[in-house]
């Protein structure tokens, strides 16, 4: 038996308030926009990858790879100068950039709680995280191109570590403090001494973690294009020396797309669609790998 | 000597060594401390480097033209004359153009992802999104110029000519020669590059908000709309313009994918159809081939403007971000 | 399996649960359970952790929906309609069966707007009626002499037992049937929690009670009805004194004896 004066269903007393009534319908609009906008960005950058593919498939043969730039005007050619230098300066960046980024890490994890000077550094790591890319060439093209009077596959590499320490920097320093104080605590109470504690109990247990925020690093520094541009320069032929201007992936397709010649524009996607696979597939390499190291 | 036993000789000789491992220890621990610091602090020299440079490299042009440097429209190698109005305001134009655009869609994608998505889609969407945050913006640039100029000219660009290019002062934004390429093109391709970036952002955001609030709302019979705009957005605001002003920061430094489609004109004009200039594009097509030293001098000083430009602008976001994390850390 | 009140049928049953079965995914977290809840009383549910009271009561106001995988099955008739069916309106449901939790939470909004919040989504009161709505819910729940004046100070400013409270007022603004307590006072220290204890057998006059409590004394002290339930099965229901003084299952006992949980 229901009260009187209250509605036995509660579907009369929706459909008869008014207010409720606008509500809901305030509701439906704003999840349909929420939803469209969802399908709308998925739909742009959709687009922009199968374009790329399209675009990019035809020129991708065994001529990328063993062929190098073709000059001007001249028919086919390939890209391999440009992903020999390309390997050359991410690696070395890597190497440059891992230690630095690593112990940086570890300081702002140690001592990070304690020290103003801990926490400017990470505040300051955090904004060079997304600084103008472009001027970061500018300044190594400044401290370093501008003083020994060439440019160099070295001056790119310098300029592409500084973007990756701060990418290194930040997830070393974020994996160290999900470190639970257990067990931090736990090597302590043994009687290990602090610097023991940070590396072989602290950073060990997030080796998987620190890895891959190095390849994330890598997989930023790889389509990096402006840092490049007055560092590394660009070469025309095949060299693996470092100490001169060096053929570059992004740099090759930047000025190739750009240009009259149909082989160039063709090269120059096929150079796009090799980088950004690439890329995604660090992504997703590094993704993988910390989910499958985290099961334990 | 002889009435000490074997025990207490054995116990001061491992005293001694006790003593030897502590101070041993302590000097690594000294060590580990300063070698750490040094690596730390070198961040730190880099972006003070980067500024003294910057300046370093700026003076002569500063010496130059001094504060009018800033407003002077013009750019004119030939005659050696630089100003950095024209570029400053590319930069600014389509930041904020790109940031209108990008804004509404990469909200409407976080909140979808944490409010409305099912849960079974929950995960390869939210990859998707950090998947393509991590495209390179030469792609961008590339697609921008090929692909997304032509139709632009072709439809798009007739289209807003038509409609808004007659209403009184909004009109003169869309005036002129429709070539594809331009500012507005420029701040589109701008806009899908860091729609990502900022969805990421603002996701991380939304999922601060504690389950049982929202709980709350919705067993007062509150709609999921309502409760988003009721609960989830006065709660997040602070880290919701964190995240946008993120974006911008990025935005302002972008070269890429701006470059192939802004036209590189050293002109000023009303209209969002024009061909302009960004710092960054201004940057990267000259700076290789500039000349004199008034002309490498006065591209230092853009590079240092956009600098201090990005530093504020992600400085901003930051102290706004933190202050959002202390909100998740506190209750 | 379970014993229906013993006298009285004549009151009233705002709720009737019929061979509801209820799962996480394939965890089986109700068994079968059977269960009136009678009008203006306060019916209790205790039990050790993990034995599903909190999930029972989740059901009453279809909290459960907001989560994928979670899934009720058989009746819960409430004034004659069965509000697990998939057409009834939810948010309607939720006006009427009202829900605070273990933990505080009041909106990040004024202490007026915490209140107002809940009349708004149904009613377009002018400012005056909503200034009296207002007072009227904060008196019942023995809140308006504390924060009379301070209205327009947010919600968070207060103190853990104040917020509980404010919680429970803005729960009664809407003037529901039902009112469901989680857990309402595990938070809260023991002079806040004698506060809203006073308060439920108050409230009781003019609302349904359904409260779930970890603390056997506090169902002895405030319910008219307990229900001991136990792994997902309702084990025993009746009326509090019974149930406590003379329970008729010995599992119940061992429970309240403190035998075990």
């Amino acid at each position: 038996m229901s009260a009187e004066n209250l509605s036995a269903n509660l579907m009369q007393a929706a459909s008869n308030n008014p207010v409720y009534r606008r509500r809901l319908l305030v509701h439906r609009v704003g999840i349909a926009l929420s939803f469209l906008a969802m399908v709308l960005g998925l739909f742009f950058l959709g687009w922009i990858l199968f374009t790329l593919i399209i675009k990019g498939v035809g020129a991708i043969g065994w001529n990328i790879f063993t062929q190098t730039t073709p000059a001007p005007g001249s028919e086919g050619g390939g890209l391999m100068n440009a992903i020999v230098g390309s390997l050359l300066m991410v690696g070395a960046a890597t190497l440059i950039s891992t230690p630095i980024g690593i112990f940086a890490g570890v300081y702002l994890a140690e001592y990070g709680e304690v020290s103003i000077f801990a926490k400017v550094t990470r505040f300051v790591t955090d904004i060079m995280l997304s600084a103008p890319s472009i001027v970061i060439g500018l300044f190594i093209y400044a401290i370093y191109v501008a003083q020994v009077k060439h440019f160099s596959g070295w001056a790119g590499s310098f300029a592409i570590s500084l973007i990756a320490i701060p990418v290194v920097v930040r997830t070393t320093d974020n994996m160290l403090n999900l470190v639970p104080t257990s067990l931090r605590e736990a090597a302590f109470a043994l009687g290990a001494p602090r610097w023991r504690v940070a590396t072989f109990v602290r950073l060990r247990a997030v080796k998987a973690g620190v890895i891959t925020g190095v390849l994330l690093a890598v997989a930023r520094i790889s389509g990096e294009t402006a840092p490049l541009l007055f560092t590394a320069l660009n070469n025309q032929f095949y060299s693996s020396n470092m100490n001169a201007p060096m053929a570059n992936l992004p740099v090759v397709i930047y000025q190739f797309a750009m240009s009259p010649y149909d082989n160039w524009r063709d090269l120059a996607w096929g150079g796009a669609l090799l980088i950004t696979f690439s890329v995604l597939a660090l992504n997703i390499l590094s993704r993988a790998l910390f989910k499958q190291k985290n099961q334990h | 000597m002889m009435t000490q036993n074997p025990n207490a000789q054995r116990e001061a000789a491992f005293g001694k060594t006790l003593m030897a491992t502590m101070r041993r220890q302590r000097v690594q621990d000294f060590l580990f401390h300063k070698i750490t610091f040094i690596f730390a602090l070198s961040v730190l020299l880099v972006l003070l480097g980067i500024i003294a440079s910057l300046m370093i490299g700026a003076w002569p042009a500063l010496k130059e033209f001094g504060l009018p440097f800033i407003t002077s429209v013009e750019w004119d190698p030939v005659n050696d004359q630089y100003g950095a109005a024209i570029a400053i305001v590319g930069t600014l134009v389509t930041s904020f153009l790109a940031l209108l655009i990008a804004f509404p869609i990469s909200f409407g994608i976080a909140l979808f992802l944490t409010e409305i998505c099912p849960a079974w889609l929950k995960r390869p969407l939210g990859t998707a999104v950090e998947l393509l945050a991590g495209v390179p913006s030469i792609i961008y640039g590339m697609w921008g110029l090929f692909v997304f100029a032509p139709l632009f000219s072709d439809y798009i660009q007739p289209a807003l000519a038509s409609t808004l290019g007659h209403l009184p002062v909004i009109g003169e934004l869309f005036r002129g020669p429709q070539m594809g390429i331009g500012i507005l093109a420029a701040g589109i391709i701008l806009a899908v590059m860091i729609i990502p970036f900022i969805a990421s952002v603002m996701r991380d955001v939304f999922e601060i908000v504690p389950p049982v609030l929202k709980e709350s709302a919705y067993a007062m019979g509150c709609t999921k709309w309502e409760v988003v705009r009721k609960i989830v957005l006065p709660y997040t605001r602070i880290g919701v313009v964190g995240g946008v002003m993120l974006g911008l920061g990025r935005a302002l430094g972008e070269t890429m994918a701006i470059t192939f489609v802004i036209g590189n004109a050293h002109k000023l004009s009303w209209s969002l159809f024009a061909a302009g200039n960004s710092i960054a594009s201004t940057l990267a097509n000259e700076f290789a081939e500039a000349e004199t030293v008034l002309h490498v001098s006065s591209l230092f000083a853009l590079g240092l403007i956009l600098f201090l430009i990005t530093f504020i602008v992600l400085s901003a976001a930051k102290l706004m971000l933190v202050g959002m994390s202390r909100k998740e850390g506190a209750k | 399996m379970t014993t229906q009140p013993s006298m009285n049928m004549i009151n009233k049953k705002t709720l009737e649960i019929k061979d509801l079965n209820f799962y996480y995914g394939t965890f089986q977290g109700l068994k079968n359970i059977n269960l009136d809840i009678q009008d203006k009383k306060v019916t209790a549910f205790i039990g050790p952790s993990g034995c599903g009271k909190s999930t029972l009561l989740r059901t009453f106001n279809r909290m459960y929906d907001l989560y994928p995988g979670q899934r009720a099955e058989g009746e819960i008739l409430y004034h004659g309609s069965n509000i697990l069916d998939p057409g009834q309106d939810v948010n309607m449901l939720r006006a009427k069966v009202g829900m605070v939790f273990q933990k505080p939470t009041p909106f990040p909004m004024s202490i007026y707007d915490n209140i107002a919040f809940g009349v708004r989504l149904y009613e377009n009161l002018p400012k005056g009626e909503m200034d009296e709505r207002v007072e009227w819910a904060l008196n019942k729940a023995a809140l308006w002499t504390e924060v009379k004046d301070k209205l327009n100070k947010s919600g968070l400013s207060l103190s853990g037992g104040q917020q509980q409270r404010l919680c429970i007022a803005r729960g009664v603004a809407v003037k529901p049937d039902v009112l469901l307590l989680d857990e309402p006072t595990s938070a809260l220290d023991p002079i806040s929690t004698a506060k809203i204890e006073e308060l439920i057998s108050e409230l009781k006059g003019d609302y349904t009670i359904a409260i779930v409590t970890h603390n056997m004394q506090q169902a002895a002290r405030c319910s008219d009805y307990t229900a001991y339930m136990y792994l997902g099965e309702l084990v025993e229901f009746g009326e509090t004194d019974q149930i406590f003084m003379n329970p008729a299952k010995k599992d119940t006992q061992d429970y309240i004896t403190g035998r075990f949980g």
